[in-house]
């Protein structure tokens, strides 16, 4: 870990001042991903500004909707009241990451800006466009079972890893932030970019912007919603594939509205537009849920070693759409 | 007849291992005595979760400075350059060690080939330009706070010139090698014509298994607090073989043998990890150059980095049958993954060796060397791997033979070992088949894959053989100290890395002396001690036990003369005589009895000290020995996503007398947990470009989890094995052994998939 100073910002625009006067100044949540980073000396900030101090309320809206402060941990928006009735899905998400512990620290801005698990990204003796622009991938070749089968790039295979920005994606969420130039606002959907040839830069944030708040708008039909995360052992491992979805029936058995997002596919948290298309006004079936899945991974493709994850995505599709059908939904 | 039974007739009454039977059999049978066999809670329990217990990165010294390590980022090669001038420069740096001003030292030996070799490599450390693996320490960095060693460490840059490595397994097992021995045994067992037989036979099953490399993860990581005074060398070490540890130091820095002293009396978990790597090395070097104390503690990439783990199999095992279940040929073979440095083969074809009976018989293993860090013992070396490839072939030729797979086991049980001819001292494992069976609901199995689930999920029971060699190495010692108030302490340099070592030998040593466990104290954890034996191998339970029946010996035999002829004891000798409530009684008159007090007492002494080592390990050249098991699995399978789940795992074990009915517990659940990594999670991904380990975290090296884990059911025989001392063979390692294919198996029975490629990941099965 490099040396580094280290400030404690008592709101939004202290945070920002703070930020400003260093180039390499870096907003510090929890730290469960940052200073991991800066460990392996892959992050290199001179300076952190703690914003761990700024708003973390959790407050329902006037029309049924949420506003969650960036400061709130993943712990208090799993257990909150508002959220596990009315965005199941969100909650279940957040829970099926990382440890009690570590949810305990992780904050819900923390969460977004996190970065890939790549293991060539962690070791800086391997190559890594993401790392270093131009200096190569060696996760293309290399093992790759958690990289990406949707959006990747020669430059970069990475994935994005988190469970709660997946759930976050299908419920539409609005992301708040605050900067040097002022407040804005922007989708969850849009926030995060794809590689392409510059997978060194992963977000639409302009340099010393902050998240401050998520929204997410009031969805009616949140019984019939959930998150299903699927990897290779039981609790503490990224996903493999993720599915976020709700699910809105017409009284003929007909997909009224549907909200699908997946995790663990990649750069960046996938909402299935696609297959929200093929599925709206079709039969809730297998059938349906299946050629909707289809649909989405038409474009999908895979490496040496998670070409599964097509077939993978595509049967948790269809598991979870099916499950949201019953009537014990 | 050898000098040790020379020895041993001239004095009646002692313990002739393979001749004689451990007199607490016949004083105590099978049904134990007082606290043996008990329960009884951890006795450092207590100090460990009140953060008293000190561990090796733990001890305090003045002026310590901490060190941190850069490692090599090529497999082979040399460093042409390596600037060191930023980490040198950066705050608190103390020094920095590389190579060029590293102290001369003497390379390690390799484990085994002397008495006091302990190297896992033969390798020089630090001491020319050369690179054999990737991830091999190139500098060292002492500082005055971890953090700034750290970071300094991080500052360190080389250039190298590569040279070609065979870092491919693929590539390497194309020039395989026959090692001379693998462990002492001959690499290659052949009875009869197997292949032919094989041909000949009426049922056959010829198939490949895969096992992965895996890499050693205790919860404590690598470290130690070293400090020179002059040419003394201390050092707190995370260890399981002290002596050889010291012993080797010594070797290395060319100091007397009792210059050096090593300690460790708590360690976060051994496995076959904790042994000498180059950091206890560096940092006594770097010590020595800084003239300062020197704590180390590797970082969890380190321990991958420079800590060998398990190397990779590839197995071929094939078995001929007849009609009935016979075996016409048993065909075990197959290669590792080693280092042309160091000595660890993997020996997955031992436990074909002693399992079943065939007609014919062919075992073989090779190794192909490549260009990677020395790989090493991990908690059952070779059985764990092996009977993953056995037992699932066992299955497999089961199912072909339309027999239950416990029947068939059954059939194939041999009346002696089938390659030595040698007796066994005790086989109970179709005993431990019959009571796991019941109890876990064997009988509940449909033959016929696929036809329990529950919605989505197959549900399937598996079974496998568990067996572990018992050894016993010779050379351990124990002292006995007897006080005025007839409390004793037993004091010899053996290890407890979170087994139980202490309590169990406390309860050992209660029943043997016959006074209560709060009389006893065990002390180890030393080289200041009586030499003792490794904790490796599941041998350390039978070994501390050969020196304390020696010691026993000596000590009852003092205690007599001690007596003299005012004693109700007068005139009786060692074979008379027997140890109880607190005394020496004669064995067949209630009578005779007087207590170590009042023999100290009238004596005029304050105490006794009495020292013996253990006699040689006959009994292992007479008996086949050997601990068994019968390992049943239930497994839950995904048929949409093809995840496993272990929903039931039972236990059922043939382990000699136990000890500790508790911490024996803890040790096969602890194996068992190993197993189900070994069988589903775990897996080092070892970058055949590079020769580099990628996934070196626990983040994406996969131990399992609590939830990975189900409930755990053990059952146990305790049937003393008459050859063994208290009757009671190892018990670190055989949990472990048959849970890959027990997992396997039920995988199978799940979803009618065979999985012979460990890990069993969801892909496999989708």
């Amino acid at each position: 870990m490099n040396p580094f100073t280290y400030e404690r910002a008592s709101d939004a625009p202290a945070a920002i001042g703070l930020a400003k006067g260093s180039a390499a100044a870096r907003y510090l949540g929890g730290g469960t991903n940052l200073v991991d980073l800066m460990r392996e000396t892959v992050e290199r900030p001179e300076m952190l500004v703690d914003v761990t101090g700024l708003p973390g309320g959790i407050e329902p809206r006037a029309d049924g909707g949420l506003r969650i402060g960036a400061a709130a941990t993943n712990t208090a928006l799993a257990a909150d009241a508002h959220v596990r009735t009315h965005y199941p899905l969100l909650a279940r998400a957040i829970l099926a990451g990382a440890s009690a512990q570590i949810r305990n620290m992780a904050t819900v801005g923390g969460n977004i800006l996190q970065r890939t698990r790549c293991r060539y990204f962690y070791d800086t003796a391997a190559a890594c466009n993401k790392r270093q622009p131009g200096a190569g991938c060696d996760a293309r070749d290399g093992f790759n079972r958690y990289h990406a089968i949707l959006g990747a790039s020669p430059a970069c295979v990475a994935t994005h890893p988190s469970d709660m920005c997946v759930a976050l994606a299908a419920l539409d969420a609005t992301v708040h932030l605050d900067g040097p130039a002022g407040p804005r606002s922007i989708a969850l959907a849009d926030l995060h970019r794809l590689p392409g040839d510059r997978p060194d830069v992963e977000t639409e944030l302009k340099p010393g912007e902050l998240i401050t708040a998520v929204e997410l708008p009031p969805l009616s039909f949140a019984r019939r919603s959930t998150y299903r995360k699927v990897r290779d052992r039981a609790s503490y491992a990224f996903a493999l594939v993720s599915v976020a979805a709700a699910l809105d029936l017409a009284d003929d058995g007909t997909v009224r509205e549907v909200r699908l997002a997946l995790g663990g596919v990649a750069h960046k948290p996938w909402r299935a537009s696609a297959a929200e298309a093929a599925l709206k006004g079709r039969p809730a079936s297998p059938e349906s849920f299946r050629a909707a899945a289809e649909a989405e991974l038409a474009a999908a493709t895979g490496l040496r070693d998670n070409a599964f994850k097509i077939e993978l995505a595509k049967r948790t599709i269809v598991a979870v759409l099916s499950d949201l059908t019953g009537d014990d939904a | 007849m050898s000098a040790q039974s020379d020895a041993a007739a001239s004095r009646p009454g002692r313990w002739q291992p393979a001749v004689t039977q451990d007199p607490m059999l016949r004083k105590h049978g099978a049904q134990g005595h007082g606290a043996l066999g008990q329960p009884v809670s951890r006795i450092d329990g207590p100090l460990k979760v009140q953060g008293k217990a000190r561990f090796a990165a733990e001890f305090p010294y003045e002026g310590l400075c901490y060190a941190a390590l850069a490692f090599s980022t090529i497999a082979r090669g040399r460093i042409t350059a390596l600037d060191t001038t930023a980490a040198e420069a950066a705050p608190g740096v103390v020094l920095v060690m590389t190579h060029r001003n590293a102290p001369r030292m003497k390379a390690p030996s390799l484990m085994m080939s002397s008495p006091t070799a302990a190297g896992a490599s033969d390798l020089p450390v630090m001491q020319n330009d050369e690179i054999h693996w990737n991830g091999q320490p190139i500098a060292v960095v002492l500082a005055e706070t971890q953090e700034q060693a750290d970071h300094a460490a991080s500052l360190v840059t080389a250039d190298y010139a590569v040279l070609p490595a065979t870092t491919s397994f693929e590539e390497a097992k194309k020039t395989p090698r026959q090692l001379d021995n693998i462990l002492g045994q001959p690499p290659v067992v052949e009875i009869g014509d197997a292949e032919a037989a094989l041909k000949g036979a009426a049922v056959q099953v010829d198939q490949i298994y895969r096992t992965p490399r895996h890499n050693h993860n205790a919860i404590e990581l690598h470290a130690a607090t070293v400090a020179w005074t002059g040419d003394e060398l201390r050092v707190h070490d995370a260890s399981q073989l002290l002596d050889l540890t010291a012993g080797q130091l010594a070797d290395i820095f060319g100091l007397e043998a009792d210059k050096v002293r090593v300690s460790s009396p708590y360690v976060g978990g051994g496995f076959g990890g904790k042994c000498l790597w180059d950091h206890q090395i560096l940092a006594c070097a770097a010590a020595r150059l800084a003239g300062r104390p020197v704590r180390i503690m590797l970082s969890r990439e380190g321990v991958f980095r420079i800590v060998g783990g398990r190397t990779l199999t590839e197995q071929r095992v094939a078995l001929g049958a007849n009609a009935e279940g016979r075996l016409d040929a048993l065909i075990h073979t197959g290669i590792v993954a080693m280092t042309t440095h160091n000595s660890c083969p993997e020996q997955f074809t031992f436990p074909a060796r002693h399992l079943y009976a065939a007609r014919t018989i062919r075992l073989a293993q090779e190794v192909a060397d490549m260009d990677m860090l020395a790989n090493t013992f991990m908690r059952a070396p070779g059985e764990s791997v092996g009977t993953f490839a056995l037992e699932c072939a066992i299955d497999e030729l089961a199912e072909k033979l339309g027999l239950d797979p416990i029947e068939l086991r059954r059939r194939i049980e041999p009346d002696k070992d089938p390659t030595s001819g040698k007796p066994f001292s005790a086989r109970h494992l179709i005993d431990a088949y019959d009571k796991g069976a019941e109890r876990f609901g064997w009988n509940r199995r449909s033959a016929t894959p696929r036809r329990r689930r529950d919605g989505e999920w197959l549900i399937g029971m598996g079974c496998a053989t568990a067996t572990y060699p018992y050894h016993r190495f010779p050379g351990g010692a124990a002292r006995i100290r007897l006080k005025a108030d007839g409390r004793v302490t037993v004091s010899t340099a053996v290890h407890d890395m979170g087994m139980g070592t202490a309590t169990a030998q406390a309860q050992h040593i209660a029943a043997r002396l016959g006074v209560p466990l709060d009389h006893v104290t065990f002390e180890y954890g030393d080289t200041t001690l009586p030499r003792g034996v490794i904790a490796g191998g599941s041998t350390q339970t039978a070994s501390i036990g050969g020196a304390v029946i020696a010691a026993t010996e000596t000590f009852v035999e003092e205690l007599l003369k001690l007596a003299g002829n005012d004693s109700p004891l007068a005139g009786l000798s060692l074979a008379e005589v027997e140890t109880r409530d607190g005394g020496i009684g004669h064995r067949d008159d209630a009578a005779r009895f007087e207590s170590y007090e009042s023999i100290l007492r009238r004596s005029g002494r304050g105490e006794l000290v009495c020292e013996a080592e253990a006699p040689p390990p006959a009994e292992m050249e007479a008996f086949s020995m050997h601990s068994y098991g019968a390992q049943f699995c239930e497994v839950r399978v995904s048929e949409i996503t093809g995840e496993v789940r272990v929903s039931r795992f039972f236990g059922s074990f043939d382990a000699g007398r136990i000890l500790n009915a508790k911490t024996a517990t803890s040790q096969f659940k602890g194996g068992i947990i190993m197993g189900i990594g070994l069988a589903l999670t775990e897996e080092t991904n070892f970058d055949p470009r590079s020769g580099r380990i990628v996934n070196a975290s626990l983040a994406e090296y996969h131990v399992p989890v609590q939830m990975d884990v189900p409930a755990i059911e053990i059952l146990y025989t305790d049937i003393p094995d008459p050859q063994a001392p208290m009757g009671a063979r190892g018990i670190g390692e055989i949990g472990i052994t048959g849970v890959g294919a027990a997992v396997a198996n039920a995988v199978y029975n799940a979803t009618g998939k065979r999985i012979r490629d460990l890990p069993i990941t969801l892909d496999k099965l989708m």
